[in-house]
């Protein structure tokens, strides 16, 4: 085999690979797709059908019974408000840790990331009674601090691994140019790392809407967002399966269709970390 | 610019007075949560009639998964945060409930006709003689088979039958070539998944889940006789994989062909003969849970009801919400709007004395039997301590049944034997009693 062929051979080999782990990571959101367009004994029958005739019935149920908008709203309010202040935190977190590390900043670090170690529900008894004292519960305001609080280790560490690449000489080169710290970081530093910000916001905001602990926990309809709808189609007595996945569908459209959008950003932000 | 700020402050100020007003006859607003099955969706559905009726109150739903129920109720009773002023409970919580002082009484004055309300599933609800939720819908267990298959394999089924004679039909009846299986049950850990099943059936054996001084009971023969019974009969005409089956898995099996009898919820009746859902609809007969050594709490009984939380702001409004979902009148009502086949059963004596009920629901009289013949004050052939059918209604039951359920499951599944899963299962329930100072 000559080199050629052997490299050709390998790409056919990686690609073969990727394409089966993509089927893979996507069947259940295609099977959750279709299960979607089926009538609920369909969607139940063993061996299940592939072809059928699709029925929109499910998504007229789903539309009579949940307010969409309602829902759909609470989670853009929550996803990106929270994503918004915890950038607003771990810019200039991640800035004075990159740049100007102390002794004990490694410790810090991981004393963030050890706070993603502790199962939620170890705290959800203080969390209730607080937001209760507070009047928080059921309000988006409750959502956005324990989103922001959730997420800000993940971003604080994420910005922190792309700013610490940063050339440092750039930044000298600024303060010799008279840059003020303030300037430094949205002058300098922002700019040059508009890609990792962004894909970390995305990933932020994925997190936030998929989110479902808190958000059955901690509000009831007002502030309710769409992983709280979905919960609502499972039933303890009857077949559901069919109206689960529209409204499972329904949930997902908004931020599958936005990653689509920002798939740049994100594989960008995914592969950082090089040297600009 | 002056005429500008003349005029800003002209729209604030009568914006804020309309507000004012607006908010001075405002609707009380009531929020309601509930689990997601089909009566309770119809009644969502007829919410704008009890607006009508009562101009002052709206209402709003809050629709959760039953285990997301469970748990966001209990946080918001014990916490008294007020979150929900009418709340979907079962049998299990309200007595419970109602002794902490965590529900209100139901308002049963009036033209409410509590008497109505059949007397198992109203003491079910109550606690020392007070009701604190209205049921909103009842029901027991009964067997519901495939006349066609039974027929054919040359057996009969009747109320009542031994608990051998099932196993014989089942066998009889049993043909996995083509996809047709003897029986199917719940096998699904749980102490309202399997547990439900497993107490009644243990319950037909002879067995308690505590003795008079509440000590567990399950290490006794006549729970080995019961699990051995099950665990045998499911693995060799029960449908594979039954270890993770419950309600709706069986419903799904049944209402596809794929089981001769399925010994379930009472509730189950009208989803296997709607031809909308079940393939069989036409081929389903029905009968009384079987027996082995005692007919006594060999059927359940559960009533998914309407319960108000003490911390509630607007208990009027709540009171006249609840009475007005379990009301005769919303009977009617349904029957009127959706068909009587379609009207919340298990409740009320005239419900099933109606003859237009009996007409479209042709599972009233076994219905009706099998929840009149389950008594939660006596369920056990031996005394024991406790109320409740298939549970015993103390806090520490969900955890100790639950493991329990876990046990007997891993046994049905094969990883462990029997007398070992009851003997674990034993030692749990007997630390978790001691710790809560039972003895």
């Amino acid at each position: 085999m000559t080199l050629n062929q052997q490299r050709k051979l390998k790409t056919i080999l990686t690609g073969l690979f990727a394409w089966t782990v993509a089927l893979v990571l996507f069947f259940p959101i295609f099977w959750m797709f279709i299960t979607s367009f089926k009538t609920e004994l369909q969607a139940i029958s063993v061996p299940p059908s592939l072809f059928f005739e699709p029925t929109l019935d499910n998504f007229r149920i789903v539309q009579e019974r949940s307010d969409y908008i309602h829902h759909a709203w609470n989670s853009v309010v929550t996803s990106f408000g929270s994503t918004i202040i915890a950038l607003v935190i771990a810019i200039p977190a991640a800035y004075s840790m990159a740049f100007f590390p102390g002794k004990r900043t490694k410790d810090i670090l991981l004393w963030m990331l050890s706070t993603k170690m502790l199962p939620a529900v170890g705290v959800l008894v203080p969390i209730y009674i607080l937001c209760r004292d507070y009047g928080l519960l059921d309000s988006k305001t409750a959502l956005v601090i324990i989103f922001t609080l959730m997420n800000l280790p993940i971003i604080v560490w994420m910005l922190f691994s792309y700013f610490k690449d940063l050339p440092k000489e750039i930044l000298e080169a600024a303060r010799m140019d008279g840059a003020t710290p303030w300037d430094e970081v949205v002058k300098v530093v922002l700019p040059l790392s508009v890609g990792a910000i962004s894909s970390t916001a995305l990933l932020s905001i994925v997190l936030c809407w998929n989110e479902a602990f808190w958000s059955l926990n901690l509000t009831a309809s007002d502030a309710a967002p769409l992983t709280a709808m979905i919960a609502s189609y499972s039933s303890p007595e009857g077949l559901f399966w069919a109206k689960l996945s529209a409204a499972s569908t329904l949930a997902c459209a908004p931020i599958v269709i936005f990653g689509w959008f920002c798939q740049k950003q994100l594989v960008q932000g995914l592969t950082f970390g090089a040297v600009k | 610019m002056k005429r500008l700020t003349k005029n800003t402050l002209t729209y604030a100020v009568s914006i804020t007075a309309a507000m004012t007003a607006a908010s001075a006859f405002s609707a009380t607003q009531i929020t309601v949560a509930t689990v997601n099955n089909g009566h309770m969706i119809e009644m969502q559905k007829l919410t704008p009639e009890f607006e009508k009726a009562n101009p002052g109150i709206k209402v709003k739903w809050v629709t959760l998964e039953e285990g997301v129920l469970r748990q966001n109720v209990t946080q918001d009773i014990a916490n008294k945060s007020g979150l929900y002023d009418v709340m979907t409970i079962g049998m299990y919580e309200a007595p419970i409930w109602g002794e902490r002082g965590w529900l209100q009484a139901v308002d049963t004055s009036g033209s409410y006709d509590a008497k109505d309300i059949l007397p198992s599933i109203r003491g079910g609800l109550s606690y020392k003689g007070t009701m604190y939720a209205a049921p909103f819908y009842g029901e027991s267990s009964m067997v519901m088979y495939r006349k066609d298959l039974v027929k054919a394999a040359g057996m009969e089924i009747n109320d009542r039958d031994s608990w051998e004679h099932i196993r014989d039909v089942a066998a009889a009846v049993n043909n996995p070539e083509k996809g047709i299986y003897g029986i199917c049950l719940r096998g699904k850990a749980g102490w309202g998944d399997n547990m439900a099943f497993m107490t009644a059936m243990a319950n037909s054996f002879g067995a308690r889940w505590f003795d008079e001084n509440w000590k567990p009971q399950l290490e006794t023969a006549e729970w080995k006789n019961a699990v051995n019974f099950y665990v045998d009969l499911l693995n060799k005409y029960g449908p594979p994989g039954a270890s993770s089956n419950s309600f709706n898995e069986n419903l799904a099996l049944f209402n596809e062909g794929k089981c001769g009898m399925w010994i379930d919820a009472t509730i189950a009746a009208s989803f296997v003969t709607d031809p909308k859902q079940s393939k069989v609809a036409d081929k389903v007969g029905f009968a009384q849970s079987p027996y082995a050594v005692t007919e006594k709490g060999a059927n359940w009984l559960w009533s998914w009801a309407l319960g108000i939380p003490a911390a509630t702001k607007n208990a009027d409004a709540a009171q006249k919400f609840v009475r007005w979902a379990t009301s005769k009148e919303y009977i009617q009502l349904v029957g009127e709007k959706n068909g009587w086949a379609a009207v919340p059963t298990g409740t009320r004596a005239s419900t099933y004395a109606n003859p237009e009920f009996q007409k479209a629901a042709v599972f009233a009289d076994a219905e009706l039997k099998a929840i009149n013949s389950a008594d939660p004050t006596d369920s056990t052939l031996k005394p024991s301590p406790y109320v409740g059918v298939q549970f015993a209604a103390i806090p520490e039951f969900q955890a100790i049944g639950t493991t329990t359920g876990q046990m007997i499951s891993g046994a049905l599944s094969g990883s462990m034997t029997v007398d070992q899963a009851l003997k674990s299962a034993n030692t749990s329930a007997d630390r978790q009693m001691r710790q809560a100072g039972y003895y």
